[in-house]
């Protein structure tokens, strides 16, 4: 089976509210997509509708070229991790992994293996209900890896985990991406996804907004921007001003200048003598680029005008 | 995810072939692995048991015997080792070999006490009443001795029910329709050839119909062969919305023979005795004997040649008495099993259930089979519990017991493990339709356990309590019943008494239709829900 996901023109409301709007995106093999976009923009309806949990009205969502439903031994195909907190409290981590396991042939031994893996050998026996989110997500991706799947599907994993879980978790998803798995990791916090992931889809309001790889989508937001650093921040304002750059102060030492490459820059501060200590392309920040590109997909703003 | 493999990646772990029994061992898996569950499983059996011991603890039965010593509750059984009742006044003589009797009735009267209480001693006519009991009897008999609960078989008239050949206290069967008059008599024969009796009757003694054939194995040589009559107690039960009461006291019936012929080796003389009912010299039994005048013999007789039907009024325990507690303990399964289901739709852990096994009508189906297959074991461990130490203490604070044939003994513990296990599905696929608990577990109790309290603690009368217990999921109770119902013996068959108004396994089939729309229902929902 080809480790991909194809979703294609998903469509669904909830009564009057359209929750997928033509969803639409692929997720490759070898790599980890991120799945960005607003609270309430669509991705873990999506999700749910891959994992055959939820019926799209229109639209087809395929693992391998397969609706999930088709899947036989779906947890050696495709591995999920949607709500860490879906546990039954009073049942040992161990017998959670167990029964799952025990419903798609694997052996206890595999059990044993997950828990190794996801760090909670120490736990395994204790009940799922006094576990920390932190650990029930490290069960959750226990329970995910259980039949060692090609594709895994992941709704917020980031949630709720310590600073060492969080590298833990990104060291985890890279070496799973490594191996040639297709990876789909959500999350509403662009920053989560920083130097993890590799390919975006960023969604708002039940559709996608942008489908493109991190270095395309930071290269498209820096624009042709340049940062500079002075102490004469005032004289470097007026000089670049008045030969028409649109500047910017962004701190005390710092202004943002565009509509002029940075060569043109430098020879214009040094021909009116405005010293300056650094001068640079700009470089946009993950966050930045999807605030711009969600800024008209947000659905509710503070301030509620937009 | 050790090894390093090219793209695409593929899983180590490619498993065997897909399967119900691996659904089965993961649902498995999941009951077992909550304590909880495991530990109400258990309870539920527990207060099976529990509930009959209370009620075994709560009820006493003490009487001092004639002779100031412990009274001897104990009933006569007859050939097949039930319980019977062998009262009757007899007028025999012995016969050696074949042979046959055949008489006429032309009279057969009675009276009974108004509104079913007994007359004050020494004035036993004073509220006596004209009027022969429909289940009064006259005829003829041959009987292995005058024993109590000896083998019979008898040719005798009925006050309401026609002429009835009956014999071994159970079998019956009807002859010509109708009453008796002087101008309409009816002539009764019986026949013995070897083990074998026949029964006629003829409205004219020349015209002859055959009733039927009886066979009683081992009859002895010698018999006693002659006339019999009996009537049984009268009972007035009031019905009302607190339930029912019921009064009881001895009839009598007094017929009229004639024409007596007896074929055969018949010893000479007339022998007469006042069967059971502690004889003529009992309070109120001066009235009970025969008189004869020529070749007229007059009968008056009280009490009944029938099987024992154990009722609310009887101090004897029957094997469904011990299972009192059953609802008790249903009540807990149900809880039980709502919770194997609604307990994922609270977490969110069904969307894992069914991401493992996206074919949802196999998750149901594996879930009702786990959850009834541990429901099953948990009724099967409790009845056969209670019905073993809530018997044994029954029996150690003096209550006579039932007899109960060992296959109906098996029929009602298997069928009490069956009610438990349908219930629990039927909890099951309730949850799984209303993804709560509390309302399924209501509705569940409220359809299956209240009916039942309902009827069989005769908080309603008989008719609504039939009603309940034939048309509610609480029919189902019907499996417990090991009292037999006889068309020839007139009692208050209710719910209250251990009569429930369907056979045991049609009861449980009620519920079983009940269960499978639910299920048929919830398998629908849950294929169409999303998750």
């Amino acid at each position: 089976m080809e480790a991909t996901i194809e979703v294609s023109g998903l469509r669904k409301r909830f009564g009057p509210t359209p929750a997928l709007d033509g969803m639409t995106f692929t997720v490759a093999p070898g790599q980890i997509t991120g799945f960005v976009g607003p609270n309430g923009a669509g991705k873990s309806t999506t999700m749910r509708v891959i994992l055959g949990l939820d019926a799209a009205d229109e639209g087809t969502a395929l693992i391998g070229g397969l609706r999930y439903r088709a899947l036989r031994n779906p947890l050696s195909h495709v591995g999920a991790l949607l709500d860490a907190g879906a546990l039954q409290p009073s049942r040992s981590a161990r017998g959670h992994l167990l029964w799952l396991a025990h419903s798609q042939g694997l052996s206890a031994r595999r059990v044993d293996e997950v828990v190794e893996y996801a760090g909670l050998a120490s736990a395994a026996r204790r009940k799922a209900g006094g576990f920390s989110l932190g650990m029930r997500q490290r069960l959750g991706i226990a329970a995910a890896l259980l039949g060692d799947p090609p594709v895994l599907i992941m709704d917020e994993p980031f949630n709720g985990m310590d600073p060492e879980g969080i590298v833990w978790m990104r060291g985890l998803l890279r070496s799973l991406a490594a191996e040639g798995r297709a990876v789909l990791v959500s999350s509403h916090l662009m920053s989560e996804l920083q130097d993890t992931a590799q390919h975006l889809v960023v969604v708002g309001r039940g559709k996608v907004i942008a489908d493109t790889s991190v270095a395309d989508l930071i290269a498209a937001a820096s624009g042709d921007r340049v940062t500079l650093r002075t102490t004469a921040r005032t004289q470097a304002m007026t000089v670049l001003a008045q030969a028409g750059a649109v500047v910017a102060a962004t701190g005390a030492e710092t202004l943002t200048v565009s509509g002029m490459d940075s060569q043109s820059v430098a020879s214009l501060l040094g021909r009116a003598d405005v010293p300056f200590s650094e001068i640079g392309a700009h470089r946009a920040s993950l966050e930045e680029a999807y605030m711009e590109l969600t800024r008209d997909a947000v659905e509710f703003k503070a301030g509620g005008t937009r | 995810m050790t090894t390093t493999t090219a793209t695409p990646y593929r899983s180590t772990q490619a498993a065997a072939r897909d399967g119900f029994l691996r659904l089965l061992h993961g649902e498995w898996t999941k009951f077992r692995t909550v304590r909880g569950w495991v530990v109400g499983m258990v309870t539920a059996a527990l207060v099976t048991v529990a509930v009959g011991l209370l009620g075994a603890a709560g009820s006493s039965i003490s009487c001092s015997g004639p002779h100031g010593g412990k009274c001897d509750h104990s009933v006569p059984k007859g050939p097949g080792g039930q319980e019977i009742r062998d009262a009757m006044t007899l007028v025999h003589r012995p016969l050696t070999g074949d042979g046959s009797i055949t008489v006429r009735i032309t009279s057969l009267t009675g009276r009974y006490p108004e509104g079913g209480r007994q007359p004050a001693d020494g004035d036993p006519g004073a509220t006596m009443l004209s009027g022969v009991q429909p289940w009064a009897k006259a005829g003829v008999i041959v009987k292995d001795g005058t024993k109590q609960g000896s083998a019979y078989a008898a040719v005798a008239l009925t006050g309401a029910h026609g002429v009835r050949m009956q014999d071994d206290f159970t079998h019956d069967v009807a002859g010509i329709p109708g009453g008796v008059s002087a101008a309409s008599p009816r002539w009764l024969r019986l026949t013995r050839a070897g083990d074998t009796l026949t029964g006629y009757d003829s409205a004219d003694g020349t015209h002859w119909h055959t009733i039927g054939t009886a066979r009683l194995a081992g009859l002895p040589e010698t018999v006693q062969a002659g006339l019999f009559t009996t009537s049984p107690e009268y009972v007035v039960t009031s019905n009302s919305l607190g339930g029912s009461s019921s009064n009881g006291a001895p009839s009598r019936a007094t017929a009229v023979f004639d024409s007596v012929d007896l074929h055969g080796k018949a010893g000479a003389a007339w022998a007469a005795d006042v069967l059971g009912g502690g004889g003529p010299d009992a309070p109120g039994a001066a009235d009970l004997g025969y008189r004869q005048a020529g070749g007229t013999y007059t009968l008056t007789g009280s009490g009944d040649v029938a099987p024992e039907v154990p009722g609310r009024g009887s101090p004897a325990k029957t094997v469904e008495n011990s299972l009192i507690g059953v609802f008790a303990g249903l009540v807990v399964v149900t809880v039980v099993a709502t919770m194997f289901v609604t307990a994922e739709y609270r977490r969110g852990l069904i969307r894992t259930t069914l991401t493992a096994s996206p074919r949802r009508g196999r998750v149901l189906a594996a879930k009702a089979v786990v959850i009834g297959a541990v429901s099953f074991l948990t009724g099967l461990v409790a009845a056969a519990a209670a019905v073993l130490v809530v018997g044994a203490v029954e029996r150690s604070k003096g209550f006579p017991t039932y007899p109960t044939p060992f296959a109906t003994s098996v029929r009602v513990v298997v069928g009490t493990a069956a009610l438990f296990a349908v219930t629990a599905v039927l909890a099951l696929a309730l949850g799984t339709v209303l993804r709560r608990s509390a309302g399924a577990v209501t509705a569940v109790v409220v359809a299956i356990v209240l009916p039942y309290i309902l009827a069989v603690a005769a908080v309603l009368p008989a008719g609504p309590s039939r009603w309940l217990t034939r048309l509610t999921p609480a029919a189902a109770f019907a499996v417990e019943q090991s009292v037999h119902q006889y068309a020839q013996v007139a009692a208050d068959y209710t719910p209250a008494d251990g009569y429930f108004p369907l056979a045991p396994w049609a009861g449980l089939g009620v519920l079983c239709a009940y269960a499978a729309a639910v299920v048929a229902t919830a398998a629908v929902l849950l294929r169409r829900r999303d998750a």
